[in-house]
């Protein structure tokens, strides 16, 4: 009998072994440290001789209260909600321009990618350097519009759209390209279709091309929304958060907490917002986004 | 009867609008590598006469162990990769060719990391790395990303689209499983390697948090890091400096793009397109 269970068994065993390096390794960097997280955020963080013990919600209570969580929940919010449709929405205007006859489209392409083969710490670099007062290429050019000597990195008001501006000009391009591929798939005889119904080119864009877009839409807002709450290296590499808070993103904050400050305990609680955001917009493709795009 | 008509002035509009998008978004780069390339004092001011010169790179080159950083970010680079086709490959193959009970369910699983990647974990994954004595090192910095949730995912997709014809021929041959995998589903699959390898090799050459964190000597830096740290003690002092430091140091990457410019597009089109 046992050996009947066995050869019954046999595709589990053998992928169990091809499974297992994968799982331990996802065990280890994503499962267990998701369950240690919402843990160790009920707990203090162990100070010197002193160990860390169960508090409750202690650590949340603080969050409530504390001011630049609060700014950094607020600065994400206004920094993903700003990124995202203006670099979709030039990422469809390059697919488009690209995807029709234009001279010298390779070139054009080309321009449009190019920053998003750069690794944001050096894009983050070359701004620095642009958006310097009086002589940063920024106020150089706004100097012919008789503006200039503002202090974009440095003022309250304008540091965030700094980075909001540098995040639209890396991610565009990136964006483009899936535009570029669902373009591709469209097919001619539907534009002619509507050419032929005597439908004007906004309108073929309006109702026969956006809606085709519509999954291509969703899955770079999705993959979007993700990317504007993992990536914070240009706020390390250009504010750290300054000035006065203005441009703390939610993972900076959890940086700044965890390796700054060695708040572990706070910094999990942190992590915990941050992955009930994640978690809702998964729950929101899978539940919500897959059913009404998926027409096919 | 030709129903399109595009007149010559909109047809303009539309070279003028790409083209002056194209031109505003190559111009920082641009301007950058300009910089990069003339003497400190006209970085300050565009003087197209300016006389050319490599000093700028040759004074970066010096400052700072960009050769070890490259080195650091090339054996990062090869390890991850390496690891992640034979791991990804194994559990795709996994989940086509030998489906258990809740192997489907095992696989959603698989995609929560999609969502959640190791870095937004950072202060847990940091304990985990410094319990196993593997602070500092390359082979920790590249742990957390050897098993990768996209990896399996593309992998899966282009493995299920293997006909089963092929499998079972191999079957009748008498290849067992891994022959099966070796003769059959990897060849098939040699495109959404290369697709998968130029997406991770681009995402890992420029990663930069995960790096930040567990490095703390020239001897495992990434390039990224290292840059961060040479332009953090330079920066607003000698701008033709760091940018030339900061050209440098995308310079393998961006050369390798400009050069294979069709076959990134397209890899990151295949590995975008589910």
């Amino acid at each position: 009998m046992r050996a009947g269970r066995l050869a019954g068994s046999r595709n589990a065993l053998t992928s169990a072994l091809l499974l297992l390096p994968a799982a331990v390794l996802l065990w280890v960097f994503t499962y267990q440290p998701i369950v240690t997280t919402v843990i160790d955020s009920f707990f203090s963080t162990a100070r010197g001789r002193r160990p860390s013990v169960f508090i409750g919600s202690t650590h949340y209570e603080t969050m409530v209260a504390d001011p630049v969580f609060w700014k950094a929940l607020v600065n994400n919010a206004i920094y993903a909600f700003t990124t995202i449709p203006i670099s979709m929405a030039l990422a469809l205007a390059m697919a488009l321009f690209v995807s029709g006859k234009l001279r010298g489209r390779g070139i054009v392409r080309m321009a449009y990618f190019t920053p998003t083969v750069l690794p944001m710490v050096a894009v983050a670099n070359i701004w620095l350097f642009f958006y310097t007062p009086d002589y940063g290429l920024v106020d150089q050019l706004l100097r012919h519009f008789g503006g200039g000597g503002a202090n974009w990195l440095g003022s309250k008001e304008t540091a965030l759209g700094a980075l909001i501006v540098i995040t639209i000009w890396k991610e565009a391009g990136f964006f483009m390209i899936f535009y570029l591929a669902a373009l591709q798939q469209i097919s001619p005889t539907l534009m002619e279709a509507a050419a032929l119904e005597g439908a004007s080119p906004w309108q073929r864009f309006r109702r026969v091309t956006l809606p085709l877009l519509m999954p291509t839409t969703l899955f770079v807002s999705i993959n979007a929304v993700i990317g504007a709450f993992r990536l914070v290296d240009h706020v390390i590499a250009m504010t750290r958060g300054g000035p006065d808070n203005a441009t703390v993103l939610l993972l900076f904050y959890v940086y700044q907490v965890g390796f700054g400050y060695w708040d572990t305990g706070y910094a999990a609680a942190l992590t915990v917002v941050l992955l009930a955001m994640l978690a809702l917009i998964a729950l929101f493709q899978f539940g919500y986004a897959d059913k009404r795009v998926h027409y096919r | 009867m030709s129903v399109e008509r595009t007149s010559p002035f909109s047809t303009a509009l539309v070279t003028a609008g790409a083209w002056g998008l194209a031109i505003l978004w190559i111009l920082p780069l641009a301007y950058a590598i300009w910089t990069a390339f003339h003497p400190a004092i006209y970085a300050a001011r565009l003087d197209l006469l300016a006389p050319w010169t490599l000093e700028n790179f040759s004074r970066a080159w010096n400052a700072a162990p960009f050769a070890r950083y490259f080195l650091n970010t090339f054996m990062l680079v090869s390890l991850i990769l390496v690891c992640q086709f034979v791991i990804c490959t194994m559990a795709a193959y996994a989940f086509v060719c030998f489906p258990f009970r809740g192997s489907n369910l095992l696989f959603m699983a698989v995609l929560l990391q999609l969502m959640i990647m190791p870095e937004v974990l950072l202060v847990e994954n940091y304990r985990t790395l410094s319990r196993l004595g593997l602070l500092d090192t390359i082979l920790g910095m590249g742990l957390p990303y050897l098993a990768s949730a996209f990896g399996i995912f593309l992998f899966r997709q282009t493995f299920k689209s293997v006909p089963k014809e092929l499998e079972e021929a191999a079957r009748l041959e008498g290849a067992g499983p891994i022959q099966v995998l070796l003769r059959v589903f990897i060849p098939v699959a040699k495109p959404t390697y290369i697709a998968y390898g130029l997406v991770t090799v681009s995402y890992h050459w420029n990663n930069f948090l995960w790096p930040l964190i567990v490095t703390n000597s020239v001897e495992t830096r990434p390039i990224t890091v290292g840059l961060q740290v040479f332009s953090t003690v330079e920066q607003g002092v000698d701008w033709s400096l760091v940018t030339a430091a900061t050209i440098l140091s995308v310079a393998p990457l961006l050369l390798a793009f400009l050069l294979f410019q069709r076959q990134f597009v397209q890899s990151f089109l295949r590995a975008g397109i589910r």
